[in-house]
């Protein structure tokens, strides 16, 4: 049934592209709502023991003279992968709910991310799941050429460019693994004994492939850029989902088809990661613009999900996918107070500026929702990002103990560039400029109308801030059913 | 059927030939019917009264032709289907396999689509000729896939060449026809000398001219620098045909000056059934001299020289590209591009890797025919192909727009379109070629290749979707007229890519299954 999230969201993105633009927005709230709906149902339903194994759902055969299937499956991992899609997607048509231009077009595309997104996280079968993976490249660029802002045409270039090179790098190690092992089943695969040497080079270009989408440093670059010239939703769903699908994949096709090659790489994922995380903690304390920091925070706790899997214990493996889940839903919720709430209504993202404004007492709401998301950013306990990252931390340990130091002292820096962020966006000091921002506030024709928080957003925020406290609160509703599956891994044997 | 070949009567003979006879009756009535009706015309423009009453008799006239000649090809597609099987005529002069009615079937449905198209070229000042043209070159097309037999090949080429050369030149009013018309004249007609050449020289060496008796001679003979001087002349004349590097400098040009709809059937139906031949001549003629690709250990033979075509058009194809501002040349590097891809499939020089090339020539070919379809509405909505003329098209067109974005994406690669299916399907057929993944190398350099081109193929669409229509563009938008057949054309075609995309397995299994 869990498939059905992929064929909803498909019909949703046709109807829009049918349907006049009254229906538009409605389409794909329901599609995505249908989306999450059906995620939940299988989160409930489904017995933990089914979900130990990667369980065939459906499998059709697409092209036998390829031996290409229609095939997908679920696990924990992916579970929770779907799960975190639909609460992104939902919440992000509800922070988009007053895009006006080109709106069938716009919801068009952000439903088919959404689509090859669920696609990606189902997939049993390698050309069907690089099918989908390839498939979210494209409306990217759309929805960030089109509807994006800052510097636009060429964040929303550099960051295609970017996915297709991983693309093509995971095309390679694809190609390689069909040919060699003669078969596209990810479970058959998984079985394959490829040879050491051909996993000593095929793992680094594969892993790589994915973890452009990750944000590995140094080819991370592109998250930041892209979230700046994003719409709301883009960043949302691009630091929601679709850096996910990168690390997703590297931990079901990368690590689990080739895991010799993985052990002779894996410290240097670590090492990769850890300078991810301070290096990009580092940078995102020197912005100005709000969603640079953002962006940049990204980049550092998807640092955390690729030491989860380069430690490759399952507890830091389990720790990496909780991680996904976690920063998922807080990234999402940051830019949407960044893009949604303060963009909207102050017209810009210099935190020098917002500064001045004061805008706790403006925006309530938002600057409640914003501390909410910087304590879940900054790894405060009872949120997700504290319970991911410390599942990870402890994970990684035992192997690596000096990247778990380094790592403690980054996530002082996370907490510093957060701590600014917030301070500077909602509490500012009054300082003689005020007046002068003031007036501008006043002179801001569309300031008094949208000054309030919409009900759509404050429903978009609520889910996001739901799912991280719940998680944070009780951990084990999505480690138990991660733990078994990531166990029944083949690199951990 | 073959011991039959000297009582042969001319009936059997006509039922065998029926496709390529009803085309050439077709010709001859569009031929017939355009001269009627332009002497009608000619009368009316020396009288200077009525231009526009003219113009508009040339698009009832142009309107006509196209169907008469639609229909003609309809009826020959009727025909290869009640073809018998397997026959052979003439030691191999004329062969029917299920390979060569497919190809038969496919060539013949471009030019079906490409005549259709012609409805909306209102440049022709005479339509009957034209079409008559493009259906010889059909003719030419249907000889070219349905024989085994060099000198047959050598006239299918010329027939085919001939039209298009002609085709390429007949906008007499634009300079850039007529340079794009005498440049692919002189690089088409000195490449047919290099292919005469070499094909007298294989004729010197194994003493016939049908490719299965050469397969069977040079399995014996060995190889000796005549045979290597004759196969290598007669690869670069379709390496001409085909447009791969560095072959290729006549394809922007014929591209972008021709009139539309020959640069589609230059870009499609020619480039299908040359790479259907060259997989034929290749593969059956000289199959003794495959040689071996394999970076570390080349073994003389065609497959390196191909490998090497394979490479060079794929770095120049898509480098070129880069740097084109109009929409039509653009579309010839990246054809110089996709030869070298479509390529690779030959160089892998098995069944699964011919049926690959074979598999993704076709996808290409539509895409191209839609692609120019697109093209050929742009240009006479706003008066020009380049990028600029493309700004805003998602505004004034959307389904044009959509349809555009489906091409480009397809031949970019992107899932779910064919141009996805069809790399994966040639990448992993020469992969799995040769021991030890001797072809990766060629196999990476074209994923580079495919990296690179996105680049351009967003260019296109980011003019389409993203950028303002420019200020002249925006005032020719007004006099959109209504042209129903065209835009559903394209909408088909387009359609079309995406549903082989989703779908590859029946085309990809019929192509398999008639490959020998």
């Amino acid at each position: 049934m869990i498939a059905w999230t992929i064929y909803i969201t498909f019909a949703g993105a046709v109807l829009l592209l049918l349907l006049p633009r009254a229906f538009a927005r409605w389409i794909a709230l329901l599609a995505t709502i249908a989306g999450l709906a059906l995620g939940l149902v299988a989160l409930v339903r489904t017995p933990i023991a089914d979900l130990a194994h990667f369980t065939t759902i459906v499998r059709v055969p697409w092209v036998p003279a390829l031996g290409m299937n229609y095939h997908l499956a679920i696990d924990g991992v992916s579970l929770t992968m779907v799960l975190v899609t639909g609460i992104s997607a939902v919440s992000t048509v509800l922070f988009s709910w007053d895009v006006d231009h080109r709106q069938n077009e716009f919801f068009f595309w952000l439903v088919l991310v959404v689509a090859g997104c669920y696609g990606v996280f189902l997939s049993a079968d390698l050309f069907l799941f690089f099918a989908f993976y390839e498939l979210v490249i494209v409306p990217k660029y759309f929805l960030i050429a089109v509807f994006g802002s800052t510097n636009k045409e060429y964040g929303a270039m550099k960051l295609t460019l970017y996915s297709f090179l991983g693309g093509m790098l995971v095309f390679i190690g694809i190609l390689i693994a069909y040919v060699t092992a003669g078969t596209l089943d990810l479970n058959q695969l998984s079985q394959f004994q490829f040879s050491p040497h051909l996993q000593a080079w095929a793992f680094p270009v594969l892993f790589l492939g994915f973890a452009v989408l990750a944000g590995i440093w140094p080819l991370h670059t592109w998250a930041p850029t892209g979230h700046v010239a994003a719409p709301t939703a883009g960043s949302m769903l691009l630091a929601g989902i679709v850096m996910k699908l990168g690390s997703y994949a590297g931990l079901r096709v990368a690590i689990n088809l080739f895991p010799q090659g993985f052990q002779m790489w894996s410290k240097w994922i670590v090492l990769l990661a850890v300078i991810g995380i301070v290096y990009a903690a580092a940078v995102a304390l020197r912005q100005r613009d709000l969603k640079f920091v953002i962006g940049y925070s990204s980049v550092s706790h998807m640092g955390f999900v690729l030491l989860g899997l380069g430690a490759a214990t399952a507890l830091s493996v389990s720790g990496a996918v909780l991680q996904m889940f976690s920063h998922g839903v807080i990234a999402a919720l940051l830019f949407a107070v960044a893009g949604r709430m303060i963009y909207r209504r102050t017209h810009t993202r210099e935190l020098d500026v917002l500064a001045g404004m004061n805008l706790s007492h403006a925006l309530p709401f938002a600057a409640f929702t914003f501390i909410i998301a910087a304590a879940a950013s900054m790894g405060i306990p009872g949120f997700s990002g504290f319970a991911a990252e410390i599942t990870i931390l402890i994970g990684a340990w035992k192997a690596y103990p000096f990247a778990v130091w380094i790592t403690g002292a980054g996530m002082v820096l996370v907490a510093a560039f957060t701590l600014r962020a917030l301070k500077q966006s909602f509490f500012g000091e009054m300082d003689p400029g005020v007046a002068l921002q003031e007036s501008r506030l006043a002179l801001d024709s569309g300031w008094n109308e949208q000054q309030s928080i919409t009900a759509a957003e404050k429903c978009g925020a609520c889910l996001l801030m739901l799912a991280t406290l719940a998680v944070g609160v009780y951990p084990k509703l999505l480690l138990d059913r991660i733990m078994p599956a990531v166990e029944a891994m083949r690199f951990l044997k | 059927m073959k011991s039959a070949d000297s009582t042969m009567s001319y009936f059997e003979l006509l039922k065998l030939v029926s496709p390529e006879t009803i085309v050439v009756i077709t010709a001859l009535a569009v031929l017939t019917f355009g001269l009627a009706a332009g002497r009608g015309k000619s009368s009316v423009t020396i009288s200077t009264a009525k231009p526009a009453q003219s113009e508009s008799d040339t698009s009832t006239a142009t309107g006509i032709c196209s169907v008469i000649g639609a229909l003609g090809l309809a009826i020959a597609i009727g025909a290869v289907l009640l073809l018998p099987r397997n026959a052979t005529l003439f030691g191999g002069m004329l062969v029917i396999t299920p390979l060569t009615s497919l190809f038969k079937i496919i060539c013949v449905t471009l030019a079906f689509f490409t005549v259709l198209l012609t409805t909306s070229e209102k440049s022709l000042r005479h339509p009957g000729e034209y079409l008559a043209l493009v259906l010889f070159a059909t003719v030419g097309l249907m000889l070219l896939v349905g024989s085994e037999e060099l000198l047959m090949i050598f006239i299918g080429l010329e027939l085919l060449g001939l039209s298009l050369y002609v085709m390429t030149a007949f906008d007499k009013t634009d300079v850039r026809s007529a340079e794009a018309g005498l440049k692919y004249f002189l690089f088409g007609s000195t490449s047919s000398a290099f292919t005469l050449f070499g094909i007298s020289l294989i004729y010197g060496v194994s003493g016939t001219t049908s490719l299965a008796a050469i397969s069977e001679k040079l399995a014996s003979v060995s190889v000796q620098p005549l045979l290597g001087i004759g196969i290598v002349m007669t690869l670069v004349g379709f390496a001409f045909k085909i447009a791969a590097a560095p072959f290729h400098l006549w394809a922007p040009d014929a591209y972008q000056g021709a009139p539309v709809p020959s640069a589609g059937f230059i870009a499609s139906a020619s480039k299908v059934a040359s790479f259907v031949v060259l997989g034929k001549i290749v593969l059956v003629g000289f199959a003794p001299l495959h040689g071996d690709a394999a970076w570390h250990a080349m073994v003389a033979g065609w497959s390196p020289v191909l490998a090497a075509l394979a490479a060079l058009s794929i770095l120049v194809g898509n480098l070129v590209a880069l740097a084109q501002s109009n929409v039509r040349r653009l579309l010839g590097y990246s054809a110089v591009a996709h030869a070298g891809y479509t390529l690779i499939g030959l160089v892998a020089g098995d069944r699964d890797g011919f049926s690959a090339t074979l598999f993704y020539a076709t996808i290409y070919a539509i895409t191209l025919v839609g692609a120019f379809g697109v093209v050929a509405m742009v240009r006479r909505e706003t008066g020009g192909d380049d990028l600029s003329n493309f700004r805003g098209l998602a505004s004034r067109s959307p389904l044009m727009a959509a349809s555009m974005s489906v091409f480009m994406l397809s031949l970019a690669g992107i899932p779910p379109l064919a141009g996805f299916f069809g790399k994966f399907y040639l990448f992993s057929a020469a992969l799995r070629a040769g021991a030890d993944h001797g072809l990766f190398w060629l196999v990476t350099v074209a994923l580079l290749g495919s990296f690179i081109s996105l680049y351009y193929y967003l260019i296109v669409l980011k003019a389409v979707f993203v950028d303002e229509p420019a200020l002249s563009a925006a005032r020719h938008a007004n006099v959109v007229s209504a042209d129903l057949l065209p835009r559903t054309i394209v909408a088909v075609l387009a359609a079309a890519v995406l549903l082989i995309g989703v779908a590859p397995q029946p085309l990809a299994a019929q192509i398999l299954a008639a490959v020998p």
